[in-house]
């Protein structure tokens, strides 16, 4: 599956406000994310071909990073964190029995597709443990039995409204291009390749071959 | 001065619900910081943030001004601002991203003035999806108001602010990964010398790199002086400073205090701050700025929150994040999960920080499921200097970044503290908490 004819507008609006295209990778990745809930490996060959690099250099950004899927993904991702502050508070407690309801592991996906668990390291909030994000949206302190109505709430689509399908990221969209001067990217980008030039050449053996 | 009476410089908005919206900020002296900057020359500018003394509130607590002044001097220079914050148990970033968006955006329209630098990029942790919709939210409402983009308010400088999404991993944190991650990389931390990105950073231009509470006290400097910010707090750590409190404490949360002025102990204890450990149990240990910060004990508790004092007794205020551990809390298991979480983010660029956190991890979980030998407490403190030759502190490193020696840190403070407790779990071959 492709872009959108809109996504492939919004993808070249976010390619404008970098120095460089490939600034924009991990930006079109959460795009590509927020159209099919995770990178198929052809939207990863399209994201390569908008900014400028192979399809392995899109592939080797992604696997990098914890929030980019190059597998499918739940409607809703659960991230329960379990570091430091929410280990002292239940969180491996929680984790265990989110593994138990939901009937899978961590990193797995319930059958009907609606629901990843993930064991998340510290998601900063660390004033209300344990710590549970909805697809990195906060969903407060969880308990056992508040855990179980969030699922419940989840599958019943009553956190719609507030918690978007899994790879919508950012709701508010930059509403302006670059303002400071429209030649300024151009000229950026000669004064970038003209600096590396230099430093190509003084890098450079004197006086040709060392051999 | 009590603790109370102290000025809240970076959270002065946060009794209201609206402090977000571009409405809040303006009737509360929102961007009359800028406008008093845009009629000073950018070196004045720079200039009362070097009266202030700011040291950058990220971690490393370099000196703001310092840094301004070692950027390369090129007709192509940027400025991004790290909000990345990932630390485990660091939070004030978070709520300064959520809360005041506008104000995180004044004071890296007054960095960039100062700088003279015509592009910032504000890298925010992927996981604050309603951080990033505030900031995103706040720079479009921003540029409405004529405060972003091409001659801002009328003063002849232009400049423009993107904001860009991480997604999801600690090491970006670390500048130079950031700067990767920002060029579209894996974030892998690049190899120093050049020690500072000031010198090659963004696409191999001269950046400043700089927090996100660093740049929230902009305004508040350049409206009442360097000299004022310089007047609290003591010694090099000027100012107040977000202290994040968590773990076995009755209130936790973040908290704006003055430097120096303020111990350990007002903040666990003082009843409008942490009041004290929950329940009935004792303070056990707590971690005084991140996990990455050595541990320290009961005794250590009436030190100030400074960075000097701090690191003369052998840690760091790092991230301002303190982690209050109580007698019923198993150390062990603490260790463990801290190094887990170094193994699970360490990038895997050298191997003694990729193979070791990886040993040290597995030897500390055996010994927490009752499987572990009276052998491997030398083990641990041997795989540890291997990272951090010498287990000191400051530590040394083997690595391209701080990542590694930061692994040993809660390592050696459990075993240094509580070497018993290790020697009880190998003995009964369970945890005595469990």
């Amino acid at each position: 599956m492709s872009l959108t004819q809109e996504n492939l507008a919004r993808a070249k609006e976010l390619i404008a406000l970098y120095p460089e295209p490939r600034s924009a990778l991990i930006p079109l990745c959460h795009l590509v994310q927020e159209q099919d809930g995770w990178l198929r490996p052809d939207a990863m060959e399209e994201v390569a071909a908008l900014v400028g690099v192979t399809p392995a250099e899109v592939r080797g950004t992604a696997t990098f990073y914890d929030m980019l899927h190059t597998e499918s993904v739940g409607t809703y991702a659960i991230s329960v964190c379990t570091n430091i502050a929410c280990l002292l508070d239940g969180a491996a407690e929680l984790l265990e029995h989110a593994e138990g309801t939901l009937g899978i592991g961590v990193g797995g996906t319930t059958a009907d597709g609606a629901i990843t668990l993930e064991e998340a390291e510290c998601l900063a909030d660390c004033d209300r443990t344990p710590c549970v994000q909805v697809n990195h949206r906060y969903v407060g302190a969880q308990s056992l039995e508040s855990f179980d109505q969030l699922v419940a709430d989840l599958r019943a689509g009553r956190r719609a409204d507030t918690i978007p399908n899994h790879g919508t990221l950012v709701r508010v969209r930059r509403t302006v291009g670059l303002k400071a001067d429209p030649a300024q990217i151009a000229a950026e980008r000669a004064a970038m390749a003209a600096a590396q030039a230099d430093r190509a050449a003084a890098k450079a053996p004197v006086g040709g071959s060392s051999s | 001065m009590a603790i109370t009476e102290v000025p809240h410089i970076v959270t002065a908005r946060r009794g209201y619900e609206d402090s977000h919206t571009l409405e809040r900020y303006l009737a509360t002296g929102g961007y009359e910081g800028l406008r008093k900057a845009l009629t000073m020359t950018p070196e004045a500018v720079a200039s009362e943030v070097d009266t202030a003394s700011l040291l950058g509130r990220g971690g490393a607590g370099f000196p703001a001004g310092r840094k301004w002044s070692m950027l390369r001097k090129d007709p192509l220079t940027y400025l991004v601002i790290n909000g990345d914050e990932s630390e485990p148990a660091t939070f004030k970033d978070h709520l300064l991203i959520e809360s005041d968006p506008h104000q995180l955006i004044e004071g890296v329209l007054i960095a960039a003035y100062a700088l003279q630098v015509t592009r910032a990029f504000i890298y925010v942790r992927g996981e604050f999806a309603l951080g990033l919709e505030r900031v995103q939210q706040a720079l479009n409402d921003a540029y409405d108001h004529g405060a972003v983009g091409a001659d801002i308010f009328a003063s002849g400088f232009s400049i423009d602010v993107v904001v860009h999404p991480g997604a999801g991993a600690y090491i970006c944190g670390e500048e130079t990964a950031l700067l990767e991650s920002l060029e579209g990389k894996r974030g892998f931390p690049r190899i120093k010398p050049p020690f500072f990105p000031a010198a090659i950073g963004l696409y191999g231009q001269p950046t400043v790199v700089n927090n996100v509470e660093t740049m929230s006290n902009l305004p508040w400097i350049i409206l009442n002086g360097g000299a004022a910010f310089a007047a609290l707090g003591a010694g090099r750590s000027t100012g107040t400073r977000l202290f994040a409190l968590s773990g076995r404490v009755r209130n936790p949360g973040a908290y704006e205090l003055e430097m120096v002025k303020t111990t350990f102990r007002d903040l666990i204890y003082a009843p409008v701050l942490g009041g004290g450990i929950r329940g009935s149990n004792q303070l056990k240990a707590f971690i005084p700025g991140g996990v990455s910060a050595p541990w320290f004990g009961p005794d250590q508790v009436d030190l100030p929150l400074g960075q000097d004092e701090v690191g003369d007794a052998g840690s760091m205020l790092g991230s301002g994040s303190i982690v209050v551990m109580d007698s019923a809390d198993c150390v062990v298991r603490a260790a463990w999960r801290i190094t887990k979480f170094f193994a699970r983010e360490s990038c895997g660029q050298c191997t003694p920080c990729r193979e070791g956190s990886g040993w040290l991890e597995r030897v500390l979980y055996r010994i927490e499921h009752g499987t572990g030998r009276e052998e491997d407490l030398d083990l641990l403190l041997d795989v540890s200097d291997n990272i951090s030759p010498g287990l000191q502190w400051p530590p040394q490193q083997t690595t391209i970044c701080v990542l590694g020696p930061s692994i040993p840190s809660s390592i050696h403070s459990a075993i240094e503290m509580f070497r018993d407790e290790f020697l009880l779990h190998i003995k009964e071959g369970a945890c005595p908490h469990a």
